[in-house]
C-alpha cells in the first residue's frame, strides 16, 4: 500500500502536466518560457493559447475540447529534451515547438520516433532536411528566406559590399552560412564576418569590427534581443549603414526594445503583425487584447500553427490520427477560405518546408511598414 | 586602426568604470563587516526595475524615476540587507552570510522574473546617442557619460572616505574596529553606512549599464561575477584596487573580443585572475593580510 501510495504520488505532476479527461484532445506546448529565447517563445506560446481558447470557444476540434499542457525548455537543450520525453510520455496528438533551433534539432529524432506531428518555430534551414516526417514549419527556413534577402540587397539597396553580425547558435550559423551562398552568387562581397554570442549583453566591440569594415550595408541576424542591443550600441557609436536583416531584426519586440535605435532598419520579414492583410490585423488585436503586447511573427507562428492542425483533423481526416495527420500536412495548402485562422495561403512540401507570401518592410518612427509584398516562391 | 583602438579603449573604460562601481562594493562590505556579497550583481540587476516601476506604475519622468530608484535601492538593498540578513546571519560566520546571499540572489533573480517575466525591458539611455570626433575617433557620448558619472561617483566617494570625519571614522572601523569602538566611534552606525554606500553604487551602476544591457532578471549573473574576478585582481581590501581592477577587465574584455575572440572573451579575463591569485594573491593594489589561529 505504502508502495502504490508512492507511486501514485510521484506520477501526480506527470499526469497532472498533461492529462486530459475523456472529450479532450491533448496539445502540448514545448518552448522557450525563460532564458535567452524567452521572448520569441513567449509570443509563440501565447499565439498558441489565444488559438487554443478560441478554437475551445468555438466547441474544439471534432467535438472536443484542447487541453493544451506548457512546458518550458529554457532554452537549454538539455531541458528541451527531458521536457520532450516528459510529453511523450503524456501521449499528445501534438507538439507545438520548440521555437529555438538547437532545441529543435535536439529533440526532433525523440519526436519523430514517438511519431508526433511537431509544429516548430525554428528557422534553422537544416531542419528540414533531416528526414523527420513529423517535423513541420510554422515560418521560413533560411533557405527560402536568404534568396529574398538576398535579392533586395542586390537589387534595391545596390549594395557591394556586406558586414555581417550573426548569433553563433544553430539559427545564426544556418543563416550566416546561406546568406554568404546567396551574396556570393550575386558578387556581393563580404567583408566583415562577426560571430556574437546568444545571450550576449555588450556589442561595443564587435561594433567597432563593423565600422571598420566600411561596408555599403550592415547585416545583423541576431535573436530579438541581441538584435535591439546591437542596433543601440551601433547608434550609440555613430554606424550609419543601412541595416538590413531577417524577421527578428524587424521585429516587434526588436523595434520596441531597440527604441529610436531600430529606425531606418530594413529588410525581409516573414510573418508581420503590421501586413497590410486584414485577417492578420484582426489577429493583432484579438492578441493585442488577450495579452496586452502587440505580437510578433512568432505569436503568428502558434495562432497559425493550431489551425492547421484543426483545420486537417476536421475537414482533412474527421479522426484524431496523428500518423495521418502527417502525412496529409504534406503538400498541402490551406487558404484563408477553408481555415480563417490560417490567416494567409499556406503551403507546406513534402518536407514540413513551409511557403507563403512575405514582405519587404522599413521600420519608420518605431513602426514596421511593410513596403512590399513578395508572392509566395511556388506561383 | 588609432582611431578603432580610441574607441575600443573608452567603451572598455565606460563599461570598466561600472565593474568598478560594483566592485567597489565588494570591498566595501568586506572591509567593514567581512561580508562578501555573492548577490551583488543582483543588487546592480534590481534598481532598473524601481525605475521601470517609478516610469510604469507611479507615470515618474526618468530622472524622477532614477532618483526614487536609488532611494528605494538604499532601502531595500542597503537598510534592509544588513538588517535583516547580514546581522542574523553574520554571527555564524562567513560561510553561512556567503551562502545565505548565495540563496538571495537566486531569490532575487526569480521574484524579478516572477512580476517581470522573462523578457527583456528598454531602459532610457542617459544621453542621446551621438558622436563626437577626437583625433579622428568617433567617440560614442554615451560611453563618455558613462565613463564621467562612474568617476564622478568614484571621487566622490574618496572624498567622503578621506576628507569628512564620518569617512574617516569608517576606515578606522575597516581598519580595526576593536581600536574604533575604544576610541568612541560608533562602529555598528559606519558598518550600516557601508551597506547604504554598497546600495547607491549599485544603483548608480544600474542606471549607468542597463540601458545596454536592457533591463532583464538574469543581468546580475555576468555582472556579478565581472565585478568579484575585478574585485579580486585589484585587490579585495583596498577600494582604488577594485576601482583599477574594473578598468582593467573593462578594457581587455573589449580588446579580447576583437583582438582574440568573441567566444573567449571571458576566458581573459579569467586567465589574468589565475595569474594575479598565484602571483599576486593580495590583488594588483591589495594588501597583504596575514591571519593567525
Amino acid at each position: 500500500m505504502r508502495r502504490l501510495t508512492f507511486v501514485l504520488l510521484l506520477s501526480t505532476p506527470l499526469m497532472s502536466a498533461c492529462i486530459a479527461s475523456a472529450g479532450e484532445v491533448k496539445l502540448a506546448y514545448v518552448g522557450e518560457i525563460s532564458g535567452s529565447l524567452a521572448v520569441s517563445g513567449g509570443n509563440f506560446r501565447d499565439g498558441v493559447i489565444l488559438a487554443v481558447e478560441e478554437i475551445n470557444a468555438a466547441g474544439g476540434i471534432l467535438k472536443e475540447k484542447i487541453a493544451l499542457s506548457l512546458l518550458d525548455t529554457q532554452t537549454n537543450p538539455g531541458v528541451a529534451r527531458s521536457q520532450v520525453q516528459k510529453v511523450i510520455d503524456a501521449d499528445p496528438y501534438v507538439v507545438m515547438g520548440p521555437i529555438f533551433s538547437g532545441n529543435v534539432k535536439a529533440t526532433m529524432q525523440m519526436m519523430q520516433q514517438a511519431e508526433i506531428p511537431h509544429f516548430i518555430g525554428g528557422e534553422a534551414g537544416e531542419l528540414t532536411t533531416l528526414g523527420d516526417p513529423y517535423l513541420f514549419r510554422t515560418s521560413f527556413g533560411q533557405q527560402i528566406g536568404m534568396p529574398k534577402i538576398a535579392n533586395y540587397i542586390r537589387d534595391e539597396l545596390k549594395a557591394k559590399t556586406i558586414a555581417l553580425i550573426w548569433v553563433n547558435n544553430d539559427f545564426g550559423k544556418g543563416g550566416r552560412d546561406n546568406l554568404i551562398k546567396q551574396l556570393a552568387q550575386r558578387d556581393i562581397k563580404l567583408v566583415a564576418d562577426v560571430s556574437t554570442e546568444s545571450g550576449q549583453v555588450d556589442f561595443a566591440a564587435d561594433v567597432v569590427k563593423l565600422k571598420a569594415a566600411n561596408a555599403d550595408a550592415v547585416f545583423v541576424y541576431s535573436n530579438e534581443e541581441e538584435c535591439a542591443r546591437i542596433m543601440r550600441e551601433a547608434r550609440k557609436q555613430g554606424l550609419k549603414g543601412p541595416f538590413v536583416g531577417d524577421t527578428t531584426l524587424l521585429s516587434q519586440k526588436t523595434i520596441e526594445l531597440a527604441g529610436d535605435a531600430a529606425d531606418g532598419v530594413l529588410g525581409h520579414v516573414g510573418l508581420s503583425a503590421d501586413a497590410p492583410i486584414p485577417a492578420v490585423a484582426d489577429f493583432a488585436a484579438k492578441f493585442q487584447k488577450r495579452f496586452n503586447y502587440k505580437p510578433d511573427h512568432n505569436g503568428i507562428k502558434g495562432y497559425t500553427g493550431v489551425y492547421a492542425v484543426r483545420y486537417v483533423s476536421e475537414k482533412k481526416l474527421g479522426k484524431f490520427d496523428r500518423k495521418a495527420l502527417a502525412q496529409a500536412m504534406h503538400g498541402l495548402t490551406i487558404t484563408p477560405g477553408d481555415e480563417p485562422g490560417i490567416l494567409i495561403e499556406t503551403t507546406w512540401d513534402d518536407k514540413g518546408e513551409i511557403d507563403r507570401v512575405s514582405f519587404l518592410a522599413e521600420v519608420i518612427k518605431g513602426q514596421q511598414k511593410i513596403t512590399k509584398i513578395l508572392p509566395k516562391i511556388g506561383k | 586602426m588609432l582611431a578603432d583602438i580610441a574607441q575600443l579603449l573608452i567603451a572598455g573604460l565606460a563599461t570598466g568604470g561600472i565593474y568598478a562601481l560594483a566592485a567597489i562594493g565588494f570591498t566595501l562590505l568586506w572591509q567593514t563587516s567581512q561580508t562578501i556579497n555573492f548577490a551583488q550583481g543582483e543588487f546592480v540587476m534590481l534598481p532598473a526595475f524601481f525605475v521601470l516601476i517609478g516610469m510604469g506604475f507611479f507615470g515618474l519622468p526618468f530622472w524622477a524615476a532614477a532618483l526614487l530608484g536609488i532611494a528605494v535601492s538604499i532601502v531595500i538593498l542597503g537598510l534592509a540587507f544588513k538588517k535583516l540578513m547580514v546581522d542574523p546571519m553574520l554571527r555564524h560566520g562567513v560561510l553561512p552570510l556567503v551562502i545565505a546571499t548565495i540563496g538571495l540572489a537566486i531569490l532575487m533573480k526569480e521574484a524579478v522574473r516572477e512580476f517581470y517575466g522573462a523578457d527583456a525591458w528598454p531602459f532610457p539611455p542617459l544621453a542621446a546617442a551621438t558622436n563626437v570626433t577626437v583625433f579622428g575617433a568617433a567617440l560614442a557620448v554615451q560611453s563618455l557619460v558613462v565613463l564621467a558619472i562612474s568617476i564622478m561617483a568614484v571621487v566622490a566617494l574618496q572624498l567622503f572616505l578621506n576628507k569628512t570625519r564620518t569617512g574617516r571614522c569608517m576606515q578606522a572601523t575597516a581598519q580595526n574596529p576593536t581600536v574604533a569602538r575604544l576610541l568612541g566611534i560608533p562602529v555598528e552606525r559606519m558598518i550600516l553606512f557601508t551597506f547604504l554606500i554598497n546600495a547607491a553604487l549599485v544603483a548608480i551602476a544600474s542606471l549607468l549599464i542597463t540601458p545596454i544591457y536592457l533591463a532583464k532578471f538574469s543581468n546580475g549573473e555576468l555582472l556579478g561575477l565581472y565585478a568579484f574576478i575585478a574585485a579580486i585582481i585589484g585587490g579585495f581590501n583596498q577600494v582604488r584596487g577594485a576601482i583599477v581592477g574594473g578598468l582593467l577587465l573593462g578594457v581587455i574584455d573589449n580588446f579580447t573580443a576583437v583582438y582574440v575572440s568573441t567566444q573567449y572573451r571571458l576566458v581573459v579575463p579569467l586567465l589574468l585572475l589565475i595569474v594575479v591569485v598565484l602571483l599576486r594573491p593580495q590583488g594588483l593594489l591589495g594588501r597583504a593580510e596575514e591571519r593567525t589561529i
